[in-house]
């Protein structure tokens, strides 16, 4: 069989188990795509040796196992390089990380190992997770497989989960995983076509994952469709002692609770998300993604959420301060790179010449903000201001959902993918606009899924996102199961590379 | 409030990051734009309202106080860029 990289892990999952093909064919298919297309840059670190390993592992246990195998058993992965693997290259994209092998593996990519997932490599993302282009990364950025129509100038895959975006769109593997602080699992899925899931702060263990801003950072899949990231969600979600704010609370069956439609459900379209200047595309797949719903049964109310406007400014106090306490242990002393000292030079010039030369622009900006907003003197006006207005930005929330809303409806981004290099000169702050509709989610802890839904004029695709309350990603996954179902996206980039 | 050279210079070495004298100028006007953005937090009423310090309103779980982990200095030293008779080595730091 050819064409197997094409499958959803739905399809593969039958096939399997019918023996149409075995996890060594499948993960060798994906391998082969791999190796053709460096030029979009998704992997950078290749581990087929590891792969076919697993794939032979997974295939016995098939044999064994039969239907009782878990669902990911055989099923080939892209794994971001924020994601510590055990003996392999795990640097978060960035310099400082360089040569770093971790001795131990995280808890999420344990739990897909366990359930027989097959891991191909580590993919590209922005250096430490921070930016919304990729082109913040050490390895240089990703290039998203979708081309405008008619034009070849590259275009990003969005960020920072750019690597994981671009090789499920381009069908390199099934499925990637992503880690999401402020959008960055739902913009990439929106400008690449695929399906991406934030869950619930705490549904995934963060334990081996480098750490950016803590009380943001949730790992999360990205699929081909909404039923592979219900599948994909259930294998790597549960509590992990290790990591104390994972909820210890039963991991439901996600695929099963796309079951059973949405007639009934109150779906809310926050007022403050219709920005200013939002293109007229954006504002019509957002109606149109009204409508699906409505025709599904569910009933569409307008809501409000006050301080949506805050939720930029508080995230941009919040995630770098958080990020400057993180990313103190990269001094050059137990992992990583450590700059050449010059005679005389001692202790505090190692770790200034070692950060200097190991963090890039984007990194040093936040890491340098952070220091600020937590030093003396301006950690109320700044710091404990922006915690207190991230309590209201929650408080909005529990209000709609106390009000009996199950779910909220957005667009995902405020535009398509741009242009690699269009961005480079304008202020940081044009870049952080990115995230203006996914940032909110992770500030409440919330659950939150982009769904491909249309493709703008010139020809690239569009997302929505769904908000679910806390723990809910089970009625989450149903509502985008409707907008896949409604919309009908089928297209796939056309294949140049 | 607004950062000048001096400012930068000092957030800099507090993030123990190396910053050309040259560089300085243009990474305070970044701060500035950055912080000129936050700045609008300062709108918002934040009179009796608690700052957010856990994400879900729960009790963060305990465990026994027990070593469940370790005894592998070797593997604790694998990645460090200089280690030496079981120690990670830096720069002379007392005189």
């Amino acid at each position: 069989m050819s064409d197997l990289n094409r499958l959803t892990i739905a399809e593969a999952r039958t096939g399997l188990r019918k023996g149409d093909f075995t996890a060594r064919e499948l993960t060798e298919s994906c391998l082969t795509e791999i190796a053709g297309a460096g030029v979009l840059n998704a992997f950078v670190h290749d581990t087929p040796e590891i792969a076919l390993e697993q794939a032979d592992a997974a295939d016995r246990r098939l044999g064994a196992e039969g239907a009782e195998a878990p669902a990911m058993c055989g099923i080939p992965l892209g794994i971001k390089d924020l994601f510590c693997t055990k003996g392999v290259p795990s640097q978060a994209a960035s310099f400082i990380l360089d040569g770093f092998r971790p001795e131990y593996e995280s808890t999420v990519t344990q739990n897909l190992w366990d359930a027989g997932a097959v891991m191909l490599g580590k993919v590209n993302m922005d250096e430490f997770a921070m930016g919304s282009s990729n082109e913040t990364s050490h390895y240089g950025p990703t290039v998203n497989p979708w081309r405008r129509r008619g034009d070849d100038a590259p275009l990003t895959p969005g960020g920072s989960s750019g690597g994981s975006a671009a090789a499920v769109a381009g069908d390199l593997c099934l499925g990637a995983t992503g880690t999401d602080t402020g959008g960055s699992i739902r913009q990439p899925a929106a400008f690449t076509g695929i399906v991406g899931l934030k869950p619930t702060y705490g549904r995934c263990s963060r334990w081996g994952i480098v750490a950016f801003a803590s009380s943001l950072d949730q790992a999360g899949p990205m699929t081909k469709t909404v039923r592979d990231a219900a599948i994909m969600l259930g294998a790597m979600a549960g509590h992990d002692p290790k990591d104390s704010t994972s909820m210890d609370i039963p991991v439901p069956d996600f695929e099963a609770a796309l079951q059973g439609g949405i007639r009934g459900m109150r779906i809310g379209i926050p007022r403050e998300y219709r920005m200013e200047g939002m293109p007229g595309e954006i504002a019509r797949l957002w109606d149109e993604g009204a409508d699906m719903l409505r025709a599904a049964g569910a009933e569409i109310v307008e809501i409000s959420l006050p301080h949506t406007k805050y939720a930029l400014p508080a995230y941009y106090v919040i995630a770098p301060a958080e990020a400057s306490s993180n990313l103190a242990r990269y001094d050059g002393v137990r992992y990583g790179h450590r700059a050449k000292l010059s005679g005389g030079e001692g202790i505090t010039e190692m770790y200034e010449k070692t950060r200097a030369e190991g963090f890039g622009a984007e990194v040093q900006r936040r890491v340098m903000i952070g220091t600020y907003v937590l030093s003396a003197g301006f950690y109320d006006a700044y710091y404990r201001r922006a915690q207190r207005v991230r309590s209201l930005i929650r408080r909005d929330f529990d209000t709609v959902f106390a009000d009996g809303v199950d779910a909220i409806l957005t667009p995902a981004t405020p535009s398509a993918a741009f242009a690699l290099g269009e961005m480079a000169d304008a202020d940081p702050v044009r870049m952080y606009l990115n995230d203006v509709f996914t940032v909110t989610v992770n500030l409440a802890g919330l659950p939150g899924i982009s769904v491909p839904a249309g493709l703008d004029a010139q020809g690239l695709p569009l997302g929505l996102q769904l908000i679910g309350r806390p723990w809910e990603e089970g009625a989450l996954l149903k509502t985008a199961q409707v907008i896949e179902d409604a919309a009908g996206f089928v297209p796939k980039p056309e294949k140049w590379w | 409030m607004s950062i000048d050279k001096e400012t930068a210079r000092r957030v800099a070495h507090l993030a123990r990051i190396r910053v050309e004298e040259e560089r300085l100028g243009a990474l305070a006007d970044e701060f500035n734009a950055i912080l000129a953005f936050v700045e609008q937090l300062n709108e918002v009423d934040v009179e009796g309202i608690e700052p957010m310090t856990a994400v879900h309103p729960m009790r963060l779980k305990r465990r026994q106080d027990e070593v469940t982990d370790g005894g592998y200095p070797e593997k604790i030293l694998a990645n460090a860029p200089d280690a030496r008779e079981g120690f990670f080595a830096v720069p002379k730091v007392v005189e």
